[in-house]
This record gives C-alpha cells, structure tokens and sequence, in this order.
C-alpha cells in the first residue's frame, strides 16, 4: 500500500503513486498539459516549458513533466498566468517557422497544433520571418522538413538513447541551431539506419513518412494493434490503415515498457509491410493441368487436394505424406496444420522451416 | 530463451556468438547496446565478421567459421584450470561432471587457437572477462545452429553456462534469438516430427492416448513413430516420400543446395503450397492455395523469449483467398473428419487443453496487453519470465563431453574461401515479402558478395566488380563488396536474392540430430569474368 498519495489538480483531487511526476497524473486522469519536448519515451527534457503549472505554497510556475507528486499537493493548470505562457510559447513557434497545417501529414495529429487551439492561437502576433529551408527528401522511408521543427529534441533523444542508433545530433549551421544527421549530412546519405523512431516521437511534422504523404489524412486512419510478422523479438505495432490498405506503423504506445519492443520497431516493422497491398497477392486457388499452373474454384482445388491426400495415404502409407508448417502463421493455425498431420492423415511427417 | 530480453542490463556480461543482432534483431541488438552504453555491462562478440555490436565489444574475436564448438570448449578448459567455475552449481544441479572436466583436457588454448583463427592471448581473455565479471547471458542465432554440427555448439552453450551456474536469475542463461516471428509458437504447437504441443513426445503412450481422445481417434491410428524433419522429407522425396503439403514457406529459396533440392522436388507425386505470393515453391505447386496475410488475421504468435501475444485484424484479406486454418479446416473435413474446428477461438481452446504450458493464457489476459510468457498452466499464474530458476526440466542438468567435429566442407586449393551466408537488415529471409515493399527494397535492392580487402586484391576484383562464386554445387554472378569488415579468407552473401541465390552455393550436409543443414561453412571459389 503506502505509495499512493493524494493531490488535488484543479479543484479534484486524484490519488497518484509515489515518484509520478504531476503531468503524468494529469494524463492518466485526462486533464490536458501540454508538453512539447517531454514524451513518455524519451523523458523529460526541460526545454519547452509548454507544461507549466502552478503549485500553491511555491512561488512561479513549475514545469509539471519534471515535478514529482507529493501529499496534498494543490496544482493548477489553467490559471490566466498559465494560459498567457502557453500562448506566447506558441506564438514563438507559429512565427519562428512555417507551420501551415492545411496539407501537413501531421495535421489532427500534432501537439503544437492542439497547444495552439487550446489556447485559441489562430496566428502569431509575432511577424513571421523566416527563410524557407529544402526539405530533406534522401532518405527512402522519411521526409524531414526543418521549417516545422520546434527543436524540442525528442528525436535526438529518441535516436541516441531509445533505438541506439546514434545518428542525430543538435548542430549549427549560419547561426541558427538545427537538428543534423551525422556531420549534417542528408539523412539518407548518413549512417540512419531508417527505423523511424524519430518521426514516432516528433511532436509536429518536421519528420514525416514519405510513403504516407498524400495517402491519408490522420482523422481517415483506423489503428490496430499487430505484431510484425517479421524476426522472433515480435515487435507489438500500431498498424495504421485506410481503404483496406496498409499505410504505415508506430510502435505501441500504449503500456511501451511492458511490450517486448518497448514502443520502438526496425526499418522492417516500420516500412516493410506495404506487400500487403501488392497487386500480385495470390486471389484464386490454382491447380495445374498439362504443366500449366490455371485458375480454379476453392471446391475444385480443395477437392483435388483432399482426394489425392486420401490416394496418396490409400496407396503409399500415411508415411509417405508430409507437411511443413509455418513458423509465419499464428499459434492456432500451426495448431489445425499439425491436428490435421496428426489426427487426419495419421503422420508425424510434420516440420517446419526454423531449420532454414 | 530461457530468460527474457528485459534482462539484457540485468546481468554483467554477454557473450554475443553467431548473431549479428542489430541487423537480424535490430530491437533487441539496440537494447543489447543501450546495456552495454549506458549499464557498463561487459560485452564479447564471436564473429568473423566486423557488426554493429562488434564496435563497441570489450572483445571482438573473429573466430573461423565453423570453429564455434572449440571456442567455446576452449574457454571452459581455461575456466577450470583457473578454478573460476561455480563448483556450488555444478554440484548442486548437473552431473556428470568428473568425466566432462577430463575431456576439456583436449581443448588446449594452442590447440583451440589454431582451430579457430585467434590468439591465445585473446583466448585467454575472452575466458577471465566472460568468468569472473559476474553474472553472464549468451545471446545466439543461427550463427551457432547451423551447422553439420549445431546440436554440439548449443551443447557447448549451455554447458559454459553450466559450470558457471549462469542460469535461474536475471541476465544469465542460454538464450537463441529465433529469427522468424512464431518459430517458438511454431515448436510450442508440435509443428515437428517428435512431439505434440508443449513437447509431449509422440512416442509416450499417454500423450498419444491424450490426443486421440482429444481428437477422436482411435488410439493405434496415431502414429507412434517419430516423424520426418524437412530436411529429411525433401532428401527421401520420390521415395518414402510422396506428397508435400507447404504452408506459408518457399524451401525452394531457403533450402541449401538450390540445385539439388529443385531436382527432389520434382520427384514428388503431388505438391500443395499454401501461401501469399507465387513463391519460387509455388511456382513448381500442383495446387496452389491463396492465404491471408498476417495483419489479416486474428490470432496468438510466441515470441522469442516465449511470450504469448495477440495480433488484431487490421486488413481483410484479398478477395478470393481464405484464412490458413479455413483451409485446413476444409481439407480435414473432406477427409471425412467432420467435427475438425473450423474457429480461431475453437482451436485456441483445444490447445489450452492439450497444452499445459498454454492453459492459463486466455485470450482476455493478452487481448490489448503485453503478451504473457509460458508456462502458464493456471489463470491466475503470472507467466514465467525465466526458466529453470530451481532446477532444470530434465532435473540435473546434463555435463557432457563434446568431442570437436569440423565442418563438413574445408577451404582447400580449388575452392580456397569459406563462404558464410546470412541475412541484411532490410529483408528477411527469402524476401517474398521485404523484396515487395518499396522502402526496404529501395534501400537494398540487390545482393552482393562481401570479401576482404587482401583477397580481393589477390585476384584482382575491384569494389561493384561482377564476378563469379562456386562451389562444388553450383555457381552464381554477384557484385562484389570489398570491405574490412570481413575476416581474411571468409565471404558473406546474403540468402534473399533468387537471382543471386547463396543456397545454391552452399552445402547441403546437415546435424545428424537436429537435421540443420550447414548454411554457414561452404568452401568456394571467386573469379572474375
Ligand atoms: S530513423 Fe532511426 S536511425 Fe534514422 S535518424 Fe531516426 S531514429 Fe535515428
Ligand atoms: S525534428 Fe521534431 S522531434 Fe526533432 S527536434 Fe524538431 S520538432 Fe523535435
Ligand atoms: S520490427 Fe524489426 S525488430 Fe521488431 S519484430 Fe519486426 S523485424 Fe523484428
Ligand atoms: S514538456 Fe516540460 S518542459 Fe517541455
């Protein structure tokens, strides 16, 4: 028991655990914080200062991502002081860069774009001067666009302490900070492996996926929580679709630190699954007739293959059959090939290919 | 595994042997690494080749390919003359070790070194970091199992971990890093000759009555024989076997000897491949069955380290193919088996029967969360995150001597290279799947050889050169990669490429146990051409 504590966030009061910070119990209890550069992966980074909240008996405002509860804590989130804070952050950053929602693949999905329309930030107050950067469009999985980057630094951290890769870095070039790849080479020239961890934690568009760009606006997703078909860690993926159509992947989210990938996946989990789309999937059974592999119905096929098994089994033995299994399919239908093997044709003839 | 992969920081060292993890694994390679980085965790790559983890290895040896037996029998011989070995443990839970400790005799470090390709000194090394850090988990692949003998190399594992009471607690164990999504799962369902479900052997009488009356059978139709691996049904194809029912794999792209497993395969009576793509196996089918893909389907698949989870439905299948079990379910029932389940749910709950490890994982336990890990037998059991904490399933566990076996295929005067095959970062396996996706095959769209800088320079061939590679079965026309990143006198070829396809090359000897062909020890030949 006594890790718990209790605290009151704008007049409620919850009960937390011990260690929590105060906007982690605002999240878990639907109370909107915003956090710009703090993600639950990459931790608390102390940058934005989008998350302040104010603390009775404590002077200032206080970033919540990095406060930890205590008993009888009395917090509020939504006080004038606070709200005029969060709309000058925003401000800042609508007239730092270029943030035009209209065409942007993150648009109904981006923190700095929620900040904005809770505070009621429609423009910046501020003049927008900025000059307009390339997009880095060589790497083959991702788009980077700096004009969107808020330098919140959640990918570099991703990059360097989540997925290891080690390929970000804060750089400089002409003055002005920016996110580089290596010695600022173009991402797909540099050592990035294309995991995408970065575009995963990036609050805004800055870091997008090129194979999504035009395909489907955020609030036309459906989610679904897969695992990759791919190697034995057997990642847990947030598989995005539309149309019946693969359209990219997040690693869970959700309960990350107890998944077996911890909310991360590989170049293979991310962008490899867009074969399900393909034209050429098989659509119909084929059985060939003089050398030639011909379309045919399912009871023609299954017919054809019950009634040789049953010829084969007749003539040969129940021995002379066999099945490999997949180490591909699910546990149940390995399951059914298996009783099928065993309790209907009579044969232990059954393997599959972990030896190759 | 027997432990999980939460652990890699758990313990003090890790031997990485015959993985290359950040590209086979490249999740777990990247926990692997944030251990080391972040936990001061020691590390000991075995690989002739540089990878990613060999960067930042306390040790890197580049150990001849198919030496890995000596290796690691050379480091317990050096264990014990240094009396480093855990005497508690041994006496406590093994046996047989009197007579194991006389045959490391044999494993002299000038010996070992000369078998393997490394210094004595390095030897030596590798055995007082990998001994005396504390408390040591070795991680491995296929690096290790495929191998004419890969049953000794897995021995070899387990015994190091052994005699130094590596097992039972956090960051220890013998831990094989399966390469495709549901081996584990694959095994735990009895897709092999020797067992049911969960292990039980086909050929105890109670496993055999438990699953005819399960079934409905009766008790003499089941047969009681050990089955056939695949390796042995392709070799006996034409002969004592007739017929192949192929789920979901290609074995005319994975098997070893391209050539000569395509010449089996015509010998046989009657082919049905079931699966999403006209594979290279397909393509040879006499019936072709179109399934529905992973993200198509609902269902369990058991992960690397055992755990139990559940995958949605995201997609429906392409129009016009069926759900793998469906067409099981079909083929059984016009087989005359009537009441053969027809539901994911149905032969999900048979399986809880039939499977004690399985039968406290209920769908609504991993529905939505993060998978449990068996055995399970109850539903209020939390899973088992490591095994043999307080003994081992066979209760002692087993010391016993390893007399050194080499690879079936040495580098000799006409093919004077060891090739060694694997996979790249970007595809899996025999790329049906990694090969159609845009991203991955815009990245990597072709195979290549990779080959030491001094052997390249011996005969000539320059960086994104063609040239050819043979070997006793077959040749095929390649690029070459000229990198330093390879042992001297070893070559790599990725295995994806059917146009460059390694398995053509290599040799098709296997374990006599566990019947794992020899993918990673060849001798071949480079040309220019
Ligand atoms: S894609 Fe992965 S490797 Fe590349 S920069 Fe992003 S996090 Fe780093
Ligand atoms: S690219 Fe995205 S995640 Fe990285 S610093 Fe910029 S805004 Fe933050
Ligand atoms: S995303 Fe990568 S690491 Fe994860 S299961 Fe798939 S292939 Fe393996
Ligand atoms: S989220 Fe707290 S400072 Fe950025």
């Amino acid at each position: 028991m006594d890790n718990k504590i209790n605290l009151t966030i704008d007049g409620q009061v919850y009960t937390a655990n011990i260690g929590q910070t105060v906007l982690q119990v605002a999240r878990d209890n639907g109370i909107y914080i915003p956090s710009l550069c703090y993600h639950p992966r990459t931790g608390k980074a102390g940058k934005c200062r989008a998350c302040l909240v104010e603390v009775e008996g404590i002077r200032g405002l206080k970033e919540s991502c990095g406060l930890e509860v205590r008993e009888n804590m009395v917090v509020n989130t939504r006080t004038e002081r606070i709200m005029e804070v969060r709309k000058m952050i925003v401000e800042l950053h609508l007239s730092n860069g270029e943030h035009n929602c209209i065409a942007c693949e993150k648009n109904g999905h981006c923190e700095l774009q929620d900040m904005a329309y809770h505070c009621g930030v429609e423009r910046p107050h501020f003049p927008v001067e900025h000059v307009t950067a390339e997009l880095d469009t060589s790497s083959e999985g991702i788009i980077r666009d700096s004009n969107k980057c808020i330098q919140c630094g959640r990918c570099i951290r991703a990059c360097n302490y989540n997925v290891m890769h080690e390929v970000l870095d804060f750089g400089w070039r002409s003055g002005d900070m920016k996110v580089i790849c290596d010695d600022d080479k173009p991402m797909g020239e540099s050592s990035c492996v294309q995991c995408g961890e970065c575009v995963q934690v990036c609050p805004v568009g800055a870091l997008t996926f090129k194979n999504a760009k035009g395909v489907a606006q955020y609030k036309e997703l459906k989610k679904t929580k897969v695992i990759c078909t791919y190697c034995g860690v057997v990642c847990s993926i947030d598989m995005y679709t539309k149309d019946n159509k693969f359209v990219y992947s997040l690693g869970t989210e959700e309960n990350w630190e107890e998944l077996p990938n911890k909310g991360m996946l590989c170049v293979k989990g991310r962008f490899g699954f867009d074969f399900l789309n393909r034209e050429d999937r098989l659509n119909t059974p084929l059985i060939r007739k003089n050398g030639e592999l011909v379309e045919a119905s399912w009871d023609e096929a299954l017919d054809l293959v019950a009634s040789k098994f049953s010829e084969i089994k007749e003539k040969h033995g129940p021995g002379s059959l066999g099945f490999f299994t997949s180490a591909r399919v699910s546990n149940e239908e390995n399951y059914a090939v298996m009783r099928l093997a065993r309790g209907v044709v009579g044969t232990n003839n059954i393997d599959h290919c972990a030896r190759l | 595994m027997t432990n999980s992969m939460q652990e890699a920081d758990k313990g003090n060292v890790i031997l990485v042997i015959g993985t290359n993890t950040t590209w086979n694994h490249p999740v777990f390679g990247g926990m692997i690494k944030k251990a080391v980085k972040e936990k001061g965790i020691k590390l000991i790559v075995a690989d002739p080749r540089d990878i990613g983890l060999s960067k930042i290895a306390d040790i890197h040896l580049t150990q001849n390919p198919g030496s890995d037996t000596a290796l690691l029998m050379g480091m317990q011989h050096i264990i014990i003359k240094n009396n480093w070995h855990n005497k508690e443990f041994i006496a406590e839970r093994t046996e047989g070790w009197d007579e194991y400790a006389k045959s490391l005799e044999f494993y002299t470090p000038e010996k070992v070194s000369e078998l393997c390709g490394i210094s004595v000194e390095d030897l030596n090394a590798t055995a007082k970091l990998y001994a005396t850090a504390g408390r040591g988990a070795i991680y491995y692949a296929m690096g290790i199992t495929q191998h004419s003998h890969g049953v000794d190399n897995v021995m070899a594992c387990a015994c190091l971990q052994m005699i130094l009471g590596n097992y039972g607690v956090p960051g220890t164990g013998v831990n094989p890093l399966r390469g495709q999504n549901n081996v584990q799962g694959a095994c735990d369902m009895g897709g092999l000759p020797n067992v049911f479900t969960a292990y039980q052997p086909v050929i105890n009488e109670d496993a055999r009555k438990k699953f005819a009356d399960a079934w409905g059978v009766k008790y003499e139709f089941l047969d009681d024989k050990v089955g056939q691996t695949v390796t042995t049904m392709v070799e006996n194809a034409g002969d004592s076997i007739k017929c192949l029912y192929i789920v979901g794999e290609n074995p005319m792209m994975s098997d070893p000897n391209q050539n000569h497993a395509r010449h089996q395969f015509e010998k046989l009576d009657f082919i049905v491949v079931q699966d999403i793509f006209l594979t290279e196996t397909a393509q040879i089918a006499d019936v072709v069955l179109p399934a529905a893909a992973f993200a198509e389907k609902y269902g369990t698949f058991t992960n690397t380290e055992r755990r139990v989870q559940y995958s949605f439905k995201a997609l429906n299948p392409p129009v016009g193919a069926k759900y793998d079990h469906e067409i099981v379910a079909e083929i059984a029932k016009r087989m005359g088996c009537l009441d053969f389940p027809s539901t994911v749910e149905e032969l999900y709950s048979e399986i809880r029967k039939l499977t004690p490890s399985y039968a406290g994982i209920s769908y609504e336990r991993i529905m939505n969360k993060a998978g449990l890990r068996w055995p399970c037998p109850t539903e209020d059991h939390p899973g088992t995150p490591i095994l043999h904490g307080a003994k081992f399933s066979r209760g002692l566990g087993l010391l016993k001597a390893i007399t050194y076996r080499p690879p079936v295929e040495y580098a000799n005067n006409e093919y004077p290279l060891t090739l060694t095959t694997g996979r790249l970062l970007q595809h899996y396996h025999t790329g049906s799947m990694t090969r159609r996706s845009k991203v991955l095959h815009g990245i990597t769209p072709s195979g290549y050889v990779e080959i030491n800088t001094v052997d390249a320079a011996k005969l000539k061939i320059k960086n994104g050169e063609t040239v050819k590679v043979s070997s006793l079965r077959g040749s095929i026309n390649i690029t070459a990669k000229v990198t330093e990143k390879i042992k001297k006198g070893v070559v790599f070829i990725p295995f994806h490429f059917a146009e460059t396809a390694a398995n053509i090359l290599t040799n098709d000897a296997y374990d006599p146990v566990a019947k794992i062909p020899e993918y990673k020890v060849c001798a071949v030949k480079i040309e220019k051409i």
